[in-house]
């Protein structure tokens, strides 16, 4: 099922479920669990932070694509076979690239991504240190 | 015929619109007060016009007039009443024109409605309004028109998506747009401050009303929106980070800097220059989440590879508009704000590191931040792929590791702030007050970790909340002095309260609700995927859930597969009966989850595929994929958005009764 809440501009929706169809199903299939609910949890949240290649905005984890669910057959393997959930990862970006990745790997490309916060939080920070340091040096 | 003279009203309200623009302005150079005063009428006949126009593509939906292209494509005959009428703004062409109402709508309230405000302000105001009007009439009129024909008519319609055949979404977009557009209002109101030559020092308690109405209807419009999803889509999801979320998000966050930074310009000196700039940002970010969302730049589930000359229609209203007002802001803030008035607080801007204006510049610098960050990670897919770096994604896990920091430090300070006086700190004394909520939040924060077996982070969160309403309470008891007299008299002080007041007190216990809502649904809740066969069951935390039967049904316009679950909650039995449906008209399928809603959680269930009986089974009855979730204490989250509305209507209507009954008793005076 999308997972997305499907807003503002209804219209957005209509074109884009009447091209690409609705989809009741969900993602993840009974089947598809691991016996051990430990490694089962690690599966979830890889697959929650990974991309589903063919679909618009999905995770793995929601996308009902028939890749999504190799995928995540993929990474149960994987976890079955003692990868930790690093080599999961590496793994399947190797195969299908850092556009799988919902959590963006910090790299020199990425770093004004990761950064962003800081690059506006310490500016104010500083006006309002300026401002405050003012305000003490009027009242001495 | 009414379609034709719908078309021709729309063409007349953007004539309407130029002359708007230009003669009070010309008026203004001139400084001829009847000039200027035509913005009034001008700004009323607009609205009527574009009323008209409205009115008139009403009519071709709900008598489903199909020689029109938009009802053609999205309507039916056979479609309820309501979503016929619904329809009008489910479309590309027919929301623009519900915005473009609202547009004007505001232009012709605040034209009627601001009579104690400078006749050369008042001119510039309406006239940026017009402005914007010119742009989103042309972009409807040249790129998107509602009103085309189609020859022959068909003898019926594509429909409406089934998904959006909801009264949740049939509200939704008008909340919405009423949000977006509204702070349009202030936008132009800044440029009419910017642009006069001696302002008034009270602009901003002219401006806070309106940045109030329009966060009021946005906070709605996003609550509304995220309620329709947790129980439409079927799994229970209520935030997706996904970029049309955040084009929502991002007015919002900037909006809700806003009505506390006009606050301080309002009581004080400080802020005025940035909540001018942060007013024309805001409206910004508003067409900017426009842009993002009809351009097709961006892949979401929702975006759609759309007509590219929409797109850039769309940049280039948003640069014109953005920029003439940053132009404006550049060139005139200094002097305007020099030039105000008669400052009556004295122009020392100084203030102490415990004062409240430190703690609304830093939820302003949080806040902002926050906006910017979201803004960032929105776009920045775009920004790496334009640069030719590759392709990257960047989803909920990133948004969810950045935008937790940056709440975490308001969710501390908001209950501290109401106690801070203005511009003078007494330090630690101002929390005297906290200490009976300080209190409460580390016992119970005691008594969740020696209980639950949940992340740290989660016992943090669910402290906040807390904190955050035992707080927002402790607010409430200060100012209402709770601790002192008879029940009576302290009754009596708390009804009397003023709106402002009660406004603060329930829009921050209502984040704290939200929070709560969030965190306990997050932490607590609980998911059964199961294929099950009639009469066999699953266990869902303390409830036994038993799938009885699954049955076929037929709806007014739609076909469906209904499960019937039961299960007892207290020893009383409860039946859910989820179900898919499909829409033969529309050809699409959707899930009705069903969901028992209780105030300490939901139990939503879903049904999926069937699952054929396997050839070497013993028993060749067909099972049911079954979705079933506990999601405890869900409800607070819409619940605490709805306070959080609340807080801001009481103080806007507080605030217009008060000013109604200042200007009556002066009538009474005179």
């Amino acid at each position: 099922m999308h997972k997305a809440f499907i807003s503002y501009f209804m219209v957005c929706l209509i074109f884009c479920l009447m091209v690409f169809g609705p989809s009741p199903a969900w993602a993840v299939q009974p089947g598809e669990a691991l016996t051990d609910p430990v490694l089962e949890a690690r599966a979830r949240a890889i697959s929650a932070e990974l991309r589903c290649p063919v679909c618009q905005n999905q995770s793995i984890d929601d996308s009902d694509a028939p890749l999504a669910g190799d995928l995540r057959k993929l990474i149960r393997i994987r976890l079955q076979a003692g990868d930790s959930n690093e080599e999961v990862l590496a793994y399947i970006v190797e195969r299908y690239g850092e556009f799988t990745l919902l959590d963006p790997k910090f790299s020199a490309k990425n770093s004004f991504l990761w950064l962003a916060p800081l690059f506006f939080l310490l500016p104010g920070g500083f006006f309002l240190w300026r401002r405050l340091r003012a305000a003490k040096t009027i009242k001495d | 015929m009414i379609i034709e003279s719908g078309h021709f009203a729309l063409i007349m309200a953007l004539s309407v619109a130029v002359f708007q623009i230009c003669v009070p302005l010309w008026g203004r150079q001139r400084n001829q007060t009847s000039l200027m005063a035509m913005a009034k009428p001008a700004a009323g006949l607009q609205f009527l016009l574009v009323l008209w126009s409205f009115i008139a593509l009403t009519i071709a939906f709900i008598s489903s007039d199909f020689s029109v292209y938009l009802v053609a494509e999205n309507s039916h005959a056979a479609k309820p009443f309501l979503y016929k009428f619904a329809g009008v703004w489910g479309n590309h062409e027919g929301s623009m024109l519900l915005w473009i109402l609202i547009l004007a709508g505001f232009g012709a309230f605040a034209a009627y409605r601001l009579p104690d405000m400078p006749l050369t302000m008042r001119a510039s105001l309406l006239a940026s309004q017009a402005g914007l009007s010119v742009l989103f009439l042309s972009f409807s009129l040249f790129t998107s028109n509602p009103f085309a024909r189609l020859a022959p008519a068909p003898f019926s319609g594509g429909g409406l998506n089934p998904i959006l055949q909801d009264p949740a979404l049939a509200l939704h977009p008008p909340l919405l747009y009423l949000g977006y557009v509204g702070f349009s209002i202030a936008f132009s109101f800044t440029l009419a401050v910017l642009l006069e030559k001696k302002p008034p020092q009270n602009w901003a308690a002219w401006l806070r009303p309106y940045v109030l109405v329009a966060w009021v209807f946005l906070t709605l419009g996003i609550a509304l929106g995220s309620f329709w999803a947790y129980y439409e889509l079927g799994w229970g999801g209520f935030w997706f980070w996904d970029p049309v979320e955040n084009a929502s998000l991002l007015p919002w966050l900037a909006g809700t800097a806003l009505l506390h930074s006009v606050m301080v310009a309002q009581m004080r000196v400080s802020m005025r220059k940035w909540t001018l700039l942060l007013s024309i940002l805001t409206f910004g970010l508003s067409i900017a989440g426009t842009f993002l969302v009809r351009s097709g730049v961006l892949t979401s589930v929702h975006a759609f590879a759309n007509d590219p000359a929409r797109g850039v229609f769309i940049l280039a209203i948003l640069a014109s508009a953005v920029g003439l007002g940053l132009v404006i802001y550049a060139l005139r803030a200094e002097r305007a704000l020099q030039n105000q008035v008669d400052v009556t607080p004295s122009p020392d801007q100084n203030f102490a590191l415990t004062s409240r204006e430190t703690a609304l510049m830093v939820n302003n610098i949080f806040l902002a931040s926050a906006a910017a960050t979201v803004l960032i990670g929105t776009i920045y897919p775009l920004i790496i792929d334009a640069l030719g770096m590759g392709k990257i994604s960047v989803g909920a896990p990133y948004f969810n590791k950045v935008f937790t920091p940056l709440m975490a430090p308001l969710f501390i300070l908001m209950p501290v702030a109401p106690f801070l006086a203005w511009q003078k700190g007494r330090g630690l004394a101002a929390l005297k007050p906290l200490r009976a909520a300080a209190a409460l939040t580390l016992l119970s924060g005691l008594v969740l970790f020696f209980t639950q077996t949940e992340t740290g982070w989660s016992l943090l969160g669910l402290a906040a909340a807390v904190w955050l309403v035992t707080g927002a309470l402790a607010d409430l008891g200060k100012k209402a002095r709770l601790a002192q007299g008879a029940f009576r008299e302290r009754l009596q002080r708390l009804l009397r309260l003023p709106a402002q007041q009660w406004g603060v007190v329930l829009a921050h216990a209502g984040v704290g609700v939200l929070l709560f809502g969030i965190v306990a649904s997050t932490a607590w809740q609980e998911e059964r995927i199961v294929s099950l066969q009639e009469g066999q069951s699953v266990q869902l935390g303390d409830y036994d859930l038993r799938l009885e039967a699954v049955s076929k049904i037929n709806g007014p316009n739609y076909a469906a597969e209904q499960a019937r679950l039961s299960f007892d909650v207290a020893d009383e039995a409860q039946t859910l009966l989820p179900e898919r449906r499909f829409y033969p008209v529309e050809r699409s399928q959707t899930t009705e989850a069903a969901i028992l809603k209780m105030w300490r959680g939901n139990i939503y269930v879903a049904l999926g595929d069937r699952v054929p009986a396997e050839a070497d089974s013993q028993s060749a009855a067909p099972a049911y994929v079954i979705r079933a979730w506990l999601h405890p204490f869900v409800n607070f989250i819409w619940l605490g958005a709805v306070l959080m509305a609340l807080g801001g209507m009481v103080a806007v209507m507080g605030n217009a009764l008060r000013r109604g009954s200042v200007l009556r008793s002066a009538g009474e005076g005179e």
